[in-house]
């Protein structure tokens, strides 16, 4: 099996632990994943701002970065909505349509694709998960509200694995934290407002760690967190998943 | 004036712009509660959108079925192409009654043709009967939801607004005593009314019979009373048969407000003896969004405002923010067919989290549309040219890996070296308005990976202290 890892420029330039926990997790797992240097972004906040044509040429930079892996795994489940969603605009050439059919969001492909959906070890903390729209709506991660409520989350049952772990009850379970790529700039008082909004309903119910599978939006939440130096702390899920198995 | 100015005015107020969520917020829940009781919900929603996509595809065979049915039945059907026409036509109806007293129920299609001012200015008295219409009526305003017209105000406002016009007691903000002075107050207009105006929520292509849902019962009171009765309707309002329409009563209340369906579910086939019967079918733009393959999924809406209830953009920017008759996503995906320059913000008020496409009870693929509309947007030149003109920029960037790796280390070095105040001002950075940046870290991952001893790295912890 070869995997590649894909780490969004977001979280190469400024959460580069994520990476390097993403990386770790999957060796420990027993996957290999190679990263190809020549990766750059998937065009997402291009496309989001109604500029389609200018994110080809990165689209197409995307594909041929990754064609060659049998999986491409990101920690970032709103980039791989994207590559599985709107790469639909290439020629859908069989490398494409393999690039696209090969993005996994990491803690999918962990499910999915590796049938892991317990971890050994302990996480004696208060955690509250952000459940990011593209990984749960766009890419089926776990189970929408407006939906009949019968199917588990992929990353809630990895974590409630856990031991000593709590996982935080939200008045409001998969509100959109108001991110939205170009979005945050935009609609930036919206945007703020939205973010307050959530980090005050893990507040209110007494989240320690502040955790999801999309750095995107823990980007976001993580400034609102800094800037009001609320007592939560903000990791990736894979940090947490990564941390606790190097401790068994 | 784009989405995100009129927003951040309405934003200004913190406590209301909570209260408009929370109370929003409570209708979505109640909708989760009805719709969860339901075993076969989504079969339902599937069913329903079918029934759409069919008669969408076969529109102008189930119009004129229906227009036939509805001869037959002695109701006078007449065709509009616009907004203007619909008002004359409705203009002419009245005049030929020498009638001056209207009493309207709520009717979103009267609001998109503007029908209340005209008929005003050409000396006919509208007197709009369900309780937040004419609440808003009073107060000079556009409807903020399309269910919940007056969501926006609070039972204060209410009471100002009825002192002033009703002459309720000053600071009288009792929702009992409001609603009864409200209820006299239209009493007089229904015994008065000569002409009922009703919009339609299902019309009925076998039957020629059209559907009115309403809560208050005013639509069936007006009806009832007046000798003439017109009933206004687009052209996405048909419904094959009589049999589809279950499919939908069960879907709408509950989408709508959470109930298991409206309190008067009223069917007008046939003017009473003596009466008269109208219906005026309108297009209005309608033709064109059926036009455009990406977009006519949107005439499949039954407005029934799920969408706007669980919008957290709509939630905390209230519904005239979006200027135009149907605000919220399901707005923000109509409005650009009307008018691509005026409405060109719309389709960016969205973080395109997709909840409006998994609430609606028809399957409208209303993010998806959203994202496309924003693509046509930037093909017509309709977005800011800074944005424009940026990811140009970023384009450039993000597809060669020697200029992105650059890029990134100088962004993250200038982060470091530039003080808090510079990187933070909100004059030029939006971002740092309410938000700290993220701290740039001196090795980004590309460059902490081409150290590592290859092919892997050795697994160390990152458990938080």
């Amino acid at each position: 099996m070869k995997v590649a890892l894909f780490v969004p420029c977001y979280i190469d330039q400024f959460y580069p632990q994520v990476g390097v926990a993403t990386l770790q997790l999957l060796e420990k797992l027993g996957v290999q994943a190679h990263f190809p240097a020549q990766q750059t972004c998937c065009g997402q906040p291009l496309a989001n701002s109604g500029c389609e044509r200018d994110a080809l040429p990165i689209y197409k930079h995307f594909v041929n970065t990754f064609q060659d892996y049998d999986y491409v795994v990101a920690p970032s489940g709103s980039c791989v909505y994207h590559v599985r969603k709107h790469f639909d605009k290439l020629d859908q050439t069989a490398e494409v349509q393999h690039v696209r059919g090969a993005a996994y969001d990491l803690i999918d492909f962990i499910s999915t694709v590796l049938k892991v959906d317990a971890l050994p070890g302990a996480f004696p903390h208060k955690v509250g998960l952000h459940l990011s729209c593209h990984g749960q709506r766009g890419l089926h991660q776990a189970n929408e509200s407006e939906m009949t409520p019968v199917r588990d989350g992929q990353l809630s049952r990895l974590l409630r694995s856990l031991d000593g772990i709590e996982l935080t009850q939200l008045n409001r379970n998969d509100e959109c934290c108001g991110f939205g790529g170009t979005f945050c700039v935009s609609e930036a008082g919206i945007s703020a407002r939205m973010g307050q909004d959530r980090v005050a309903d893990h507040v209110r119910n007494g989240t320690q760690v502040l955790t999801g599978s999309d750095m995107s939006c823990l980007m976001h939440l993580e400034g609102i967190v800094r800037r009001a130096k609320m007592p939560i702390k903000v990791m990736h899920a894979a940090e947490i998943l990564n941390g606790v198995l190097a401790s068994v | 004036m784009s989405h995100a100015i009129r927003a951040d005015k309405f934003l200004l107020d913190a406590d209301r712009t909570t209260w408009h969520d929370e109370t929003l917020w409570f209708v979505r829940e109640k909708r989760d509660r009805a719709v969860y009781a339901v075993p076969e919900f989504q079969e339902l929603r599937e069913l329903a959108s079918q029934i759409k996509n069919h008669t969408l595809s076969r529109l102008d065979l189930y119009l004129q079925e229906f227009e036939a049915a509805a001869q037959a039945n002695g109701v006078h059907v007449h065709w509009a192409a616009d907004a203007a026409e619909h008002n004359a036509i409705i203009l002419d109806i009245i005049k030929k009654q020498g009638a001056t007293r209207v009493v309207k129920s709520k009717s979103m299609l009267t609001e998109e043709c503007h029908l209340n001012p005209y008929l005003i200015q050409h000396g006919v008295e509208v007197v709009d009967t369900d309780l937040g219409e004419r609440i808003i009526q009073f107060r000079d305003e556009a409807p903020s939801h399309i269910v919940l017209p007056a969501i926006h105000l609070k039972k204060e406002d209410v009471g100002d607004t009825f002192h002033t016009h009703l002459g309720t007691a000053k600071g009288e903000s009792d929702p009992q005593r409001l609603t009864e002075a409200a209820r006299q107050h239209l009493r007089s207009k229904f015994v008065a009314g000569e002409v009922a105006i009703s919009g339609v929520n299902f019309a009925i292509a076998e039957t020629g019979a059209v559907v009115v849902c309403t809560n208050e019962g005013n639509a069936d009171l007006g009806v009832n009373l007046a000798r003439v009765h017109i009933a206004a309707m687009g052209i996405e309002k048909i419904i094959p048969r009589l049999t589809d329409l279950g499919v939908f009563t069960r879907l709408l209340a509950r989408s709508a407000t959470g109930q298991p369906v409206t309190t008067y579910t009223s069917h007008f086939a046939k003017p009473a003896p003596d009466k008269e019967m109208h219906i005026v079918i309108v297009d209005n733009g309608r033709t064109q969004q059926l036009g455009r393959p990406d977009f006519r999924a949107s005439l499949k809406c039954i407005r029934c405002g799920a969408c706007m209830n669980t919008c957290p953009v709509y939630r905390r920017s209230g519904g005239h923010s979006y200027d135009f008759t149907v605000p919220g996503p399901i707005g923000a995906i109509l409005s650009p067919n009307i008018d691509m320059k005026k409405h060109a913000s719309l389709p960016f008020a969205s973080t395109l989290c997709g909840s409006c496409t998994d609430v609606c009870p028809v399957k409208i693929d209303i993010h998806t549309q959203l994202y496309k509309w924003r693509q046509v947007l930037g093909e017509a030149n309709e977005i800011p040219a800074s944005k424009k003109w940026g990811m140009k920029f970023m384009g450039r960037v993000l597809a060669s890996t020697r200029v992105y790796g650059l890029g990134g280390q100088f962004a993250r070095r200038a982060l470091r070296l530039l003080p808090h105040g510079l990187t933070h001002a909100p004059s030029f950075n939006a971002w740092a308005v309410a938000r700290e940046l993220p701290e740039a870290p001196k090795q980004s991952f590309r460059e902490w990976y081409a150290k590592q001893p290859q092919p892997a790295p050795q697994p160390q912890s990152q458990v938080p202290a």
